[in-house]
């Protein structure tokens, strides 16, 4: 850092990295064209849960034996996702990584998205959404649902706070910038809520950030702990596990981390961030992706391996059917893609690159979903008594098309939310990047 | 001035104070009225009569006279549902020695309950639990557990344990979550996924009867009333979207009548009865016998003691069986599927 910078030379760089910074945001024709296939796709998502609602759950594959499918599954996989917010604001941040700054943002959005959907997935999974008030009206607090519904809104509430909060100064500099639109000036000026960038200012601002970011840390363990005393509150075999929290928890930031390389690798390309976000970036992420694969890894390996030791009759049926039954190679596919091979590719420098790692986070990312339907699908399949006298259909769970489509549906939501954030505000603060190249009092040079 | 300024914002501060404290002080006090009101139009005026317990204990006990068969109001229907019968502790025995898979327990539940044929309150599951062990057939109802795992995890209080032993299912609160079902570990319930078997005649009925009151027939519209009023003790009629499950059929018990299966039994399979009477009778012959001595002398058992579900069914061995298991279903016989 210099910090001999003169001002003719820090607003020089200042306007550059606003410049830079603030070039994607706006409505465009591009932005135009994407909202409106999305838009077009979710429609058709939406006619999916209109028949659902009409006709009743039924219309997805789940009947009385499996009767938690694909939304819950997918429900999962949401949460865990969004746990990458708090890895890396709260965990990176607090532990004074300063090199988290241009990606920070990118984990927080990505960590709204899908809380907020995850939100809405699970009415999707509801026989009678229109009850959804009975949640509050009758509430029994015994009921780990009450937990979930409290810790994700909670969490949800912190996430868009440990957005929004960054994002002041950010607004406060650009609110009378020419470049921007109009109405996007006006809607900076409401919201930067009087900034100046005043020392007490951003004493509030440092001080309120860190509250948050500890705050996060307790929530969001919560969140997918919690998730994960859905199953483990049971007696089912392959849910009974004591160490499902911790076991979620770490699947949770594998599947978050490859979801922030792939948005990293596209906000890279399409906003033309290659000097922000730098290629040591990846190789750092890279590295955190190695570490917290491991530590699933080892969880996994805890999960299977001390049940297929014992083989108790039950757990026996649920083991043969995983490891070497019907859902084999389901089950190999996302330990060797999605955990076991990235591992060792990430080992190598050359892979910690942006290239290979989204290829290779795609493969995680995929693995991560199709993990979370392998732990809710097969152990409903065998329940502690033998499934009779029902049709075909209740035996073998088989997704429908329009349960298909109503997740994604949910994909496409998670999309739209990223998208529109990520017009509307710079993806990289402003601020912290001005701060960190010297630039000292950024709010006085972008006033002049 | 500056000292001003600072006085001034301090009596602001302190005057939002004090205005936020009378506001919640306002609010406390206006809930403790209306509980102490709500809790004194509930309060019953009728006379305690005393009572004794299983557990030998003097209790007073309202003279509501519930012990009676008496048919409650329909408007009451899941009050009383959600109120049991006071002094019972309902439980069932199942002997299975003397199982045919004859069925017709399935049959008058499913026929009380409107129940499509793929959904089972009570199923009859051909058993085998090792290889060289001999197959059985085992009636398998809700277990209406003391420690109910469907309870505890419901989020709305929609299932339910009443106080006289039986897990009810409430379809009017009930949100579909379905994650009783997953806790459930005796495969007890059913979702309604599509409609209901009988929406459509429980449709024209509600069409009918709000045309009868419309024109003032008070007595067909009573007769009416039955059918389209939502009985808890029975889910009926069901809804779409919501759980149903073996009820111990509460409504028959109400007016001093055996449960469905229970009666329907062609082979004197089931022993239904009160546990604090310690008397069980068997559907069949009528005959009531000694609960415990029932349980003792052919050694009674409950399923999955060690999950601690503590279950309100009891089996009987299938011991000296009075019926040979028919060698054609012995391939079908596959436990835990």
């Amino acid at each position: 850092m210099d910090h001999s910078l003169t001002i003719e030379q820090q607003k020089e760089s200042l306007q550059k990295i606003t410049n830079d910074l603030i070039k994607p945001i706006g409505i465009d024709r591009r932005f135009h064209i994407w909202m409106a296939f999305l838009t077009m796709v979710l429609v058709a998502c939406l006619y999916a849960y209109y028949i659902q609602m009409r006709e009743g759950l039924g219309v997805a594959g789940i009947r009385d034996y499996v009767s938690w499918g694909m939304y819950i599954a997918n429900f999962v996989f949401f949460v865990a996702s969004s746990l990458i917010g708090m890895l890396i604001t709260a965990v990176l941040g607090l532990s004074g990584a300063k090199w988290i700054t241009p990606i920070a943002r990118i984990a927080e959005i990505i960590a709204i998205g899908f809380a907020a959907v995850a939100g809405l997935v699970i009415v999707s999974d509801m026989g009678r959404p229109e009850r959804l008030l009975n949640v509050f009206l009758y509430a029994r607090i015994q009921s780990p649902i009450l937990w979930d519904v409290t810790v994700v809104t909670t969490y949800v509430l912190i996430s868009i706070l440990l957005y929004f909060l960054p994002l002041i100064p950010d607004m406060g500099m650009l609110q009378r910038n020419p470049t921007l639109p109009k109405w996007l000036r006006k809607v900076y000026e409401i919201l930067s809520i009087n900034w100046k960038g005043t020392p007490a200012q951003y004493e509030i601002l440092h001080r309120s950030i860190k509250i948050m970011a500890i705050l996060i840390v307790p929530v969001a363990l919560a969140i997918h702990t919690v998730t994960s005393w859905l199953f483990a509150a049971t007696s089912r075999v392959g849910w009974d596990s004591t160490i499902f929290g911790p076991y979620f928890v770490s699947g949770a930031f594998v599947s978050g981390i490859s979801c922030l390389v792939i948005a990293m690798y596209f906000f890279r390309k399409n906003y033309k961030l290659h000097d922000y976000i730098t290629e040591d970036h990846f190789n750092k992420i890279g590295k955190i992706m190695v570490l917290v694969s491991l530590v699933y890894l080892y969880f996994n390996i805890n999960e299977f391996l001390v049940p297929g030791y014992k083989l108790k009759s039950d757990e026996a049926v649920h083991l043969h059917a995983l490891l070497a039954g019907k859902h084999a190679l389901l089950f190999w596919s996302v330990q060797l893609f999605g955990l076991i091979i990235p591992i060792i590719l990430l080992l190598f420098k050359k892979i910690r690159t942006s290239g290979p790692m989204l290829v290779i986070s795609i493969f995680v990312v995929l693995g991560s979903w199709f993990k979370r339907y392998l732990i809710v699908v097969p152990t409903q399949e065998h329940p502690f008594l033998p499934i009779q006298n029902v049709p075909e259909n209740f035996i073998i769970y088989k997704p429908t098309l329009i349960e298909t489509a109503i997740t994604v549906g949910s994909f496409i939501m998670v999309l739209m939310i990223i998208s529109v954030l990520a017009k509307l505000f710079p993806v990289i603060p402003i601020w912290e990047t001005a701060h960190e190249k010297g630039i000292h009092e950024p709010e006085k040079l972008s006033f002049d | 001035m500056e000292d001003n300024s600072t006085n001034n914002n301090t009596s602001r501060r302190d005057f939002l104070q004090r205005m936020g404290l009378i506001a919640s002080g306002t609010v406390m006090g206006g809930a403790a009225l209306f509980a102490g009101y709500k809790f004194e139009t509930n309060k019953k005026h009728d006379t305690k009569i005393k009572a004794l317990t299983a557990e030998h204990q003097l209790i007073e006990v309202d003279d509501e006279g519930n012990e009676l068969p008496v048919q409650g109001k329909l408007s009451n229907l899941t009050y009383q549902g959600r109120e049991g019968l006071h002094g019972k502790r309902w439980v069932m025995v199942i002997d299975l020695a003397k199982c045919r898979n004859a069925r017709q327990c399935m049959k008058a539940c499913q026929g009380a309950h409107e129940l499509r044929p793929e959904q089972h309150h009570i199923n009859v599951l051909q058993m085998q639990d090792s290889e060289n062990t001999a197959p059985y057939f085992m009636p398998k109802p809700c277990q209406h557990c003391d420690n109910p795992p469907c309870v505890s995890v419901c989020p709305v209080d929609a299932t339910f344990k009443r106080p006289d032993g039986i897990v009810l299912i409430d379809n009017e609160r009930c949100i579909g979550c379905r994650f009783c079902v997953a806790a459930c570990p005796y495969s007890a319930r059913i979702f309604h996924w599509k409609e209901p078997l009988k929406q459509q005649e429980y449709e024209e009925n509600k069409a009918r009867y709000s045309q009868m009151v419309a024109e003032g027939k008070k007595e067909e519209a009573t007769e009416l009333e039955r059918k389209v009023t939502y009985d808890v003790e029975l889910n009926v009629p069901q809804r779409k979207g919501t759980i149903s499950k073996c009820l111990f059929s509460a409504d028959r018990l109400r007016i001093g009548e055996m449960p469905y299966c229970v009666s329907a039994c062609p082979n004197g399979v089931y022993y239904f009865g009160d546990e604090n009477e310690d008397a069980v009778t068997n559907g069949t012959t009528k005959e009531t016998v000694r609960l415990s001595g029932l349980l003792r002398d052919n050694a009674g058992y409950r399923l999955m003691e060690e999950l601690g579900t503590k279950p309100r069914v009891y089996y009987l061995p299938p011991k000296n069986r009075l019926f040979p298991f028919p060698d054609e279903n012995l391939l079908t016989t596959e436990h835990h599927s």
